[in-house]
């Protein structure tokens, strides 16, 4: 097919139960409407997947995919890939984003999209190499931690160019937060898509591939790549480029939105110790970049004594937020340690620090016992302690098997009141901004359609840059909400580097599609394609009954005022969340359940889904909004 | 006396492993990206060990001298390899001779190996961090001793302040 480049222009299909493979073109249109990423993983489980299907479901399908990207020449583009599938957290959309280099072997392999449904009846990978397809024995590999997996991969097939996506013990053990690692240290990491590998029996995706990946104009091409890589080395970029995400510990510190001890305060005493200058001065070794990025921001962290020495390990902000200040730990090397453990055992680095967060706070009131926790004292702050769990959980040994389920699952086993303190929307567990005191931020999250995410709006931002009053729920910030989240739509399925998302506007977005793939884009089409993407992901989740009063933020926001710091006293209100609910579904032309209106829906040219919300229109009247005290 | 041929070095302190100059090589020598077409491929050993490598220009170059149908020839003027594309078949003897992995047998099975596409190497012009350039033997040891005496020098000053 001559007219589409970029694209492979190939979708694979794989049932592990009966091994039988297929592939189907890709298509200009599916191209056009939903680009890559996010947006074909969001349609290919809407269209696939049996409506509520449990995530544990062998029929239940994941679905790996291509950004648009992927293979070329594009800074911070090259190598992004995104999975899909029913997340066993929320039992809602899961998706996750990972690059390296995993995504760049898949397209030349000759792939866009990678469906995979059914459970293999032993463990089992799959190896892809160009037209050959093969699902291969895994049973040596059972129980491997992810970084020998990967290596035991490319020993087997002989070949160290073979791209590994894998899970490790926890995903295998059915941890609902398990993540997917590939090239060591990159995970998709949310919505617990390493599980849904495990239900399957399927250990791996390794890929290797030969195919060229062509442009339609190469010039065009060649010469705004070579733009956006100079702007790629600018002041944009500095900060990923400098002290990494981790400069926000003392940034967020100061404002007083750093989550600490599990939420109980939003100021950490001890962010000095944990601060992006602190890890960069005394452990980041190198900085180095993924596939074609021109930025680079992987800041990889070496413990070289200590009771931790010999970790290695990925510093970010997310993970020293969730195994620094949430904990209550102070120590940098067992931040990177615990970043590492979470990479061998295949957890979400996030999720796995609220996780031990809570039972450390459960611990502290006395819920749960040292006999629980297998003889672990584990109160805040003790870095020794949390490593040994993030283990337990991941084998699901002692209180581990309970905390595997995630705080929310967990608490209400526990009961005692926990659920008070139990962080996470939608089952999965809270990421690093303080939402008490940032009310768009708030709002954002609430509406997230994977659950507790600022990776889907980067409504922080206006929070923390001060364009709005942070303090304050009012009308206008469902907009500001919609605009972010079309925006990182559109971000997830082109699959830029969001890090780089300061050098990219929808111009440019639409200019490099149309230059890579010869589809004609404008920018306002672009932005019409986030908006269809949010909006499909949102039917995705009403049809598998997440609606309204799922979009809330964890009990704690809305009864625990922040206790010191420039935000102190904030929480957010049901009152000021209903407000801001209604500004944003009105906003996004949605009913006051949330519900896109058949008028969206044929603007948007998704008028075939109206079939997935039938039932739940029309109740609109009936249905209050449920009120919690 | 040995000519001083230059080649396309790489600082493995500065490269970050971002594989844009194999793009950049691919794209400028066949019109397409794809890293088996890449006259430069580059290395990362895990963790955090990056480096990048195209031919050396090696004098008496072992894949000219490997090569069973003299297809490789060293050029006269800046000692890269010219492949006949007539004679090479593909065999890869040249590729097991290269001690660097800097030749390779592409996708149409004849040799490719850097041409310093006519002393302006297009990796060169890409690389984000600039890890990359055109060296010879010589300038890469003089630079090598340059910096090895002033971090000499730097140690020897910070331990003096220290006592």
């Amino acid at each position: 097919m001559d007219s589409l480049k970029g694209y492979a222009n190939n979708i694979l299909y794989i049932n592990l139960r009966t091994g039988k493979t297929k592939t189907e073109p890709l298509g200009e249109e599916m191209a056009r409407k939903f680009l890559g990423g996010a947006g074909f993983g969001i349609k290919m489980i809407t269209d696939y997947q049996r409506p509520t299907t449990d995530a544990f479901d062998s029929e239940n399908p994941i679905v790996f995919s291509c950004g648009t990207f992927c293979g070329m020449m594009v800074p911070g583009s090259a190598s992004k890939w995104g999975v899909a599938a029913k997340s066993p957290q929320s039992q809602g959309l899961g998706e996750s984003y990972s690059t390296g280099f995993f995504g760049a072997e898949l397209r030349r392999a000759g792939y866009d999209i990678v469906m995979v449904t059914g459970k293999a009846e032993r463990p089992s990978y799959l190896y892809l190499e160009d037209d050959s397809v093969q699902i291969l024995d895994a049973s040596h590999l059972w129980g491997k931690h992810n970084w020998d997996t990967e290596d035991a991969i490319k020993s087997d097939l002989g070949d160290p160019g073979v791209r590994v996506a894998s899970i490790g013990p926890a995903g295998e053990n059915l941890v609902r937060f398990s993540a997917i690692i590939n090239d060591r240290l990159r995970a998709a990491g949310r919505t617990g898509m390493g599980a849904v590998m495990g239900s399957k029996n399927l250990k791996a995706v390794a890929v290797r591939g030969f195919n060229d990946v062509e442009v339609a104009d190469i010039d065009g091409f060649k010469e705004l790549a070579l733009e956006i890589y100079e702007k790629s080395r600018g002041p944009a970029t500095e900060k990923y480029r400098g002290l990494g995400t981790a400069a926000n510990v003392l940034t967020l510190n100061k404002q007083a939105a750093i989550p600490t001890r599990n939420w109980q305060d939003a100021v950490f005493e001890k962010a000095d110790k944990i601060s992006g200058e602190a890890l960069n001065e005394m452990y980041v070794e190198k900085i180095q970049g993924c596939d074609s990025c021109g930025m680079r921001c992987e800041h990889v962290g070496v413990v070289r004594e200590g009771p931790f020495k010999g970790a290695i390990g990925r510093v970010e902000y997310e993970p020293t937020y969730a195994f620094g200040s949430c904990t209550g730990v102070d120590r940098p090397d067992a931040i990177i340690r615990a970043v590492q453990l979470s990479d061998l055992y295949g957890t979400d680095a996030l999720s796995t620090g609220v996780v031990v967060a809570f039972a450390m706070e459960a611990y502290e009131k006395g819920i749960i016992t040292k006999k629980d926790t297998g003889g672990i004292e584990l109160e805040f702050g003790n870095a020794e302690g949390m490593c040994d769990m993030i283990k337990k959980i991941a084998l699901r040994e002692d209180i581990g098997d309970l905390l595997a389920e995630g705080v929310e699952r967990a608490a209400a086993k526990l009961g005692k009141g926990s659920e008070k303190f139990a962080m996470h929307i939608k089952g999965v567990e809270m990421t690093g901004y303080d939402v008490r005191g940032l009310k768009t931020c708030a709002l954002g999250y609430a509406v997230s359609r994977r659950g507790a995410d600022h990776q889907r709006h980067g409504a922080y931002g206006p929070d923390l840059k001060g364009t709005v009053d942070r303090f304050k729920a009012e009308k206008g910030r469902g907009e500001l909400v919609m605009d972010g989240e079309d925006l990182y739509s559109v971000i997830d399925s082109l699959i830029i580097c969001k890090f780089s998302r300061g050098i990219w506007d929808y111009d440019s977005y639409a200019k490099m599609y149309t230059l890579a793939t010869g589809i004609p884009m404008t920018a306002e089409e672009m932005r019409r394609c986030g908006e269809r993407i949010s909006n499909l992901a949102k039917i995705y989740n009403l049809r598998e009954g997440i609606g309204r009063e799922k979009d809330t933020l964890p009990i704690r926001c809305m009864t625990d005022p922040i206790k010191s710091g420039i935000a102190k006293g904030s929480l957010v209100t049901q009152e000021e969340l209903d407000l801001l609910l209604d500004d944003y579904y009105e906003t996004r032309g949605w009913s006051k359940e949330g519900i896109p209106s058949e008028t969206k829906l044929k603007e948007l040219g998704l008028e075939n889904y109206t079939e997935h919300l039938k039932g739940l229109r029309g109740t609109d009247t009936k249905k209050k909004t449920t009120k919690k005290d | 006396m040995a000519k001083v041929n230059k080649f396309v070095s790489c600082d493995p302190d500065l490269c970050t492993g971002c594989t844009v100059c194999e793009y950049a090589c691919s794209l400028e020598k066949d019109g397409v990206f794809n890293p088996i077409r890449s006259r430069i491929r580059a290395v990362r050993v895990y963790p955090s060990g990056n480096l990048a490598i195209a031919c050396r220009m090696c004098e008496d170059a072992p894949c000219v001298i490997a090569c069973p149908r003299d297809a490789l020839q060293q050029s006269e003027k800046d000692g890269h390899i010219i492949v006949d594309e007539d004679k090479c078949n593909g065999c890869g003897w040249c590729v097991e001779a290269c001690d660097f992995g800097a030749i390779t047998v592409g996708p149409n099975r004849i040799a490719i190996v850097c041409d310093l596409c006519d002393d302006e190497p297009e990796c060169i012009e890409v690389c984000p961090v600039e890890a990359l350039s055109l060296q010879s033997r010589e300038t890469a040891a003089r630079k090598s001793r340059i910096n090895s005496t002033v971090s000499r020098i730097l140690a020897a000053e910070a331990s003096e302040v220290d006592k």
